[in-house]
């Protein structure tokens, strides 16, 4: 099963390395890794999506903890979350395609945001499952390029990951 | 005070209150060195080679349980340091590592001497900076120290940018009294509700068994270890990180366990019903193969780092928290519990450990003509009446050392468990000797161990440090060898050492003192020669049975009641 973990971070060089490191040193598997700095400016938040079996994702937590500039993290795939990824797609758009595709857009609440004589670029956010779901609608045969952010998260309610 | 960087580093060693520090000097530590030219505070050891010095700092360290200290310059002085910090690393010993680096202004152009050593130690330290204000030079020092020493303690690495210390460049310098981190907290105390249910179950136990490690002698709670198993009348083992934490001649220390351990000590571990891990982290030589690792067992284990905690064997009761007190309170609880021991089954149980330590699974042939190795450790032992300093590099002689010196005291025995490096142990019996001049170092080694680290023979001499350096010379990678011979069918594929020095003169053109031992009977008579001789280092080159393998041996992929014995050791007389 796939898990978000989210990772406050000092925000200091080789920051990135240790948790990147961290990783491939001891086989653990990184589906998407996403990090910009918060408010704070000397925190960076780290979003990791990672699978595993339960004693796997246990160390994982552990080894992150462990690392000295990691201040905070929680798996929020264990309490009710908010997940986005943020992608952008380039699609071939040619004749009655156009039409199509732009209809498909708008069905998946994308937004076009370049528009050529033969291509669109389209933006769409949403749970990976989605942006996976209008990959396949539009089909291979159509996309020239696809560029996804990785899955980011938060928790719902109260609850929250801060210092 | 406003000082230049260079004195910086050196004025935060004084504050730091270091008494050495372990280096070798280079362009992009000059002004460093130019600052500790200038006070006689810190003694500065000039090693042969940096791994020398890493080596020397960790025994030191080892030794005292003061962090060691090292100076190094960039590229590939810091390379050749990267060894001996791993070998920390993998120990869990505090080690403070300061390493020169190429100006700011030309890190990361390929400039002369560079190498990107915060990246190439970040996976084999406990942390590391790259500083890049002079101002902030005091403090990192400090968070170095405070993160090498606290917690589980490891080596910290900070790299210098060699215009960080040019002496023109003044700043105000004030060495901070404390250090907090926001993400680092390392004083845990273990959880009472859990401590009480691991008591409760110790107290129910009908076979239980002690089995700690090196957090023991790290957490300095050799003494609540102690306490606490004599308390309850129950058997232990330790660890070869762990030896020396309970008195090796007590009659509850049924001896080492895992691939090298006894008999006595492996079935143990495999029949308990309770299992008691302190400080211990569950190593792969010690498990052997882990689904059928203590298959009776409930485990309870105590240790600082969380992520030791099932990490290799799923743990029934975790402790999280320093050993120290831990044990303490379990000592109050066990003398306050109206449940005790259950004394009939523990009075069986100890029938059948005594069985199986009757097999005598360390047992050699004592008469043989040849020198055996685990005689001339014997005699080391019967000789220091166990209370010597023995550092070893790794392979057979340190499996003999582990087996046949009984430690009665932590600190005692120092060696490369983790990582297993060879060539550390000659260079580590000098930081020992320097941490504890009027002690006895023995180095147990071979001829091949010794030869990796040969150099720091020249330091020995330069600081006078008078180490006895026990040479079990079988002319073989004797560990490599043993391998080859059972699961390769005797192939010894590049395991002898066909050109060995004579080191009787090599020792002498260092200006130690160096002896040839070839018969049985002078194995004594020399090794209270060569301990008389108190102010000099002496090389005694032990020329032993080549044939000679380290038994018991739990192989790969097999359990800890799959022991293979020594020839001649039979298991099927029938035990309790």
């Amino acid at each position: 099963m796939s898990h978000i973990i989210s990772i406050l971070i000092e925000n200091e060089s080789g920051a990135l390395a240790r948790v990147a490191g961290l990783f491939s040193a001891r086989g653990y598997n990184i589906e998407s890794l996403t990090v910009a700095p918060t408010q704070d400016s000397t925190l960076s938040r780290m979003t990791l999506v990672t699978t595993g079996s339960d004693e796997i994702i246990e160390q994982i937590t552990k080894q992150l903890n462990k690392l000295i500039d990691v201040v905070k993290l929680i798996d929020i795939s264990e309490s009710t979350h908010i997940e986005r990824e943020l992608m952008m797609v380039k699609t071939r758009a040619v004749n009655g395609g156009r039409e199509e595709i732009m209809r498909l857009a708008e069905i998946f609440r994308g937004n076009i945001l370049d528009v050529t004589a033969t291509t669109f670029i389209i933006e769409i956010t949403g749970e990976k499952s989605k942006l996976d779901a209008f990959l396949n609608t539009v089909g291979e045969e159509n996309i020239i390029e696809v560029v996804r952010s990785g899955t980011t998260g938060i928790l719902r309610g109260e609850r929250g990951l801060t210092v | 005070m406003e000082l230049s960087g260079g004195e910086i580093l050196v004025q935060c060693l004084i504050d730091e209150g270091v008494e050495y520090i372990f280096g070798y000097p280079g362009g992009a530590v000059l002004h460093i060195y130019d600052a500790l030219f200038k006070q006689d505070k810190v003694k500065h050891i000039l090693v042969r080679h940096e791994q020398g010095a890493t080596h020397a700092a960790d025994g030191y360290a080892r030794s005292s349980g003061k962090p060691g200290v090292v100076l190094v310059t960039s590229g590939p002085g810091a390379t050749n340091a990267v060894t001996g910090i791993a070998t920390a690393h993998m120990d869990s010993i505090p080690m403070v590592i300061l390493c020169g680096q190429v100006p700011m202004a030309v890190i990361g152009s390929d400039a002369f001497q560079e190498a990107d050593i915060s990246g190439i130690t970040r996976p084999c330290v406990k942390h590391n900076f790259l500083v890049k204000d002079v101002t902030k030079l005091a403090s990192t020092i400090k968070k170095a120290f405070y993160l090498a020493t606290t917690g589980r303690p490891g080596p910290v690495l900070v790299d210098i940018p060699k215009n960080l210390t040019d002496p023109r460049v003044k700043v105000p310098y004030e060495y901070p009294k404390s250090v907090t981190l926001r993400s680092y907290n390392p004083h845990v105390k273990g959880h009472r509700w859990q401590i009480k249910k691991a008591v409760d179950m110790l107290l129910a136990a009908k076979r239980p068994m002690i089995y700690s490690g090196g957090g023991i002698v790290q957490g300095e709670a050799s003494e609540e270890l102690t306490e606490l198993t004599r308390l309850l009348g129950y058997p232990i083992t330790n660890t070869l990180m762990g030896l020396g934490a309970y008195p090796g001649t007590d009659k509850q220390f049924v001896g080492m366990l895992g691939m090298h351990g006894t008999y006595e000590a492996n079935m143990a571990m495999h029949e308990c019903d309770v299992l008691i891990a302190a400080g211990s982290r569950f190593d792969d030589r010690i498990t052997g193969i882990i689904a059928e690792f203590c298959p009776y067992a409930k485990v309870i284990h105590i240790d600082i780092d969380p992520s030791s905690i099932s990490k290799n064997v799923r743990v029934d009761i975790p402790i999280v928290g320093e050993l120290k007190p831990v044990l303490a309170e379990m000592i109050e609880l066990v003398k306050a519990s109206d449940i005790q021991p259950d004394a009939e089954a523990l009075t069986l149980w100890w029938k059948k450990i005594d069985a199986w330590r009757a097999l005598d699974s360390l047992g050699f042939d004592r008469n043989a003509d040849v020198i055996k190795p685990q005689y001339v450790v014997e005699q080391l032992w019967e000789m220091t009446h166990g209370d010597a300093y023995i550092t070893s590099d790794v392979g057979q002689h340190q499996m003999f050392a582990a087996q046949f010196y009984k430690f009665d005291k932590p600190r005692r025995w120092i060696n490369s468990g983790g990582l297993g490096t060879m060539g550390f142990g000659m260079p580590a019996a000098i930081g020992t000797k320097l941490a504890f001049p009027d002690a006895d170092v023995f180095c147990i080694t071979g001829e091949a161990s010794i030869q990796m680290c040969i150099q720091e023979l020249a330091t020995a001499r330069q600081y006078r440090t008078a180490i006895k350096i026990v040479n079990l010379n079988n002319g073989y990678m004797g560990m490599v060898r043993q391998w080859q011979e059972f699961s390769y069918g005797s192939r010894y594929s590049q395991t002898y050492l066909e050109t060995l020095p004579d080191f009787v003169k090599l020792a002498e053109s260092y200006g130690h003192v160096g002896i040839r031992i070839d018969k049985r009977e002078d194995v004594r008579p020399v090794l209270e020669k060569a301990m008389a001789m108190k102010d000099k280092t002496v090389f005694l080159d032990f020329h032993i049975d080549p044939t000679e393998n380290v038994y018991p041996m739990i192989e790969a992929g097999k359990a800890h009641h799959e022991m293979r014995l020594a020839p001649g050791v039979n298991t099927d007389t029938e035990l309790a």
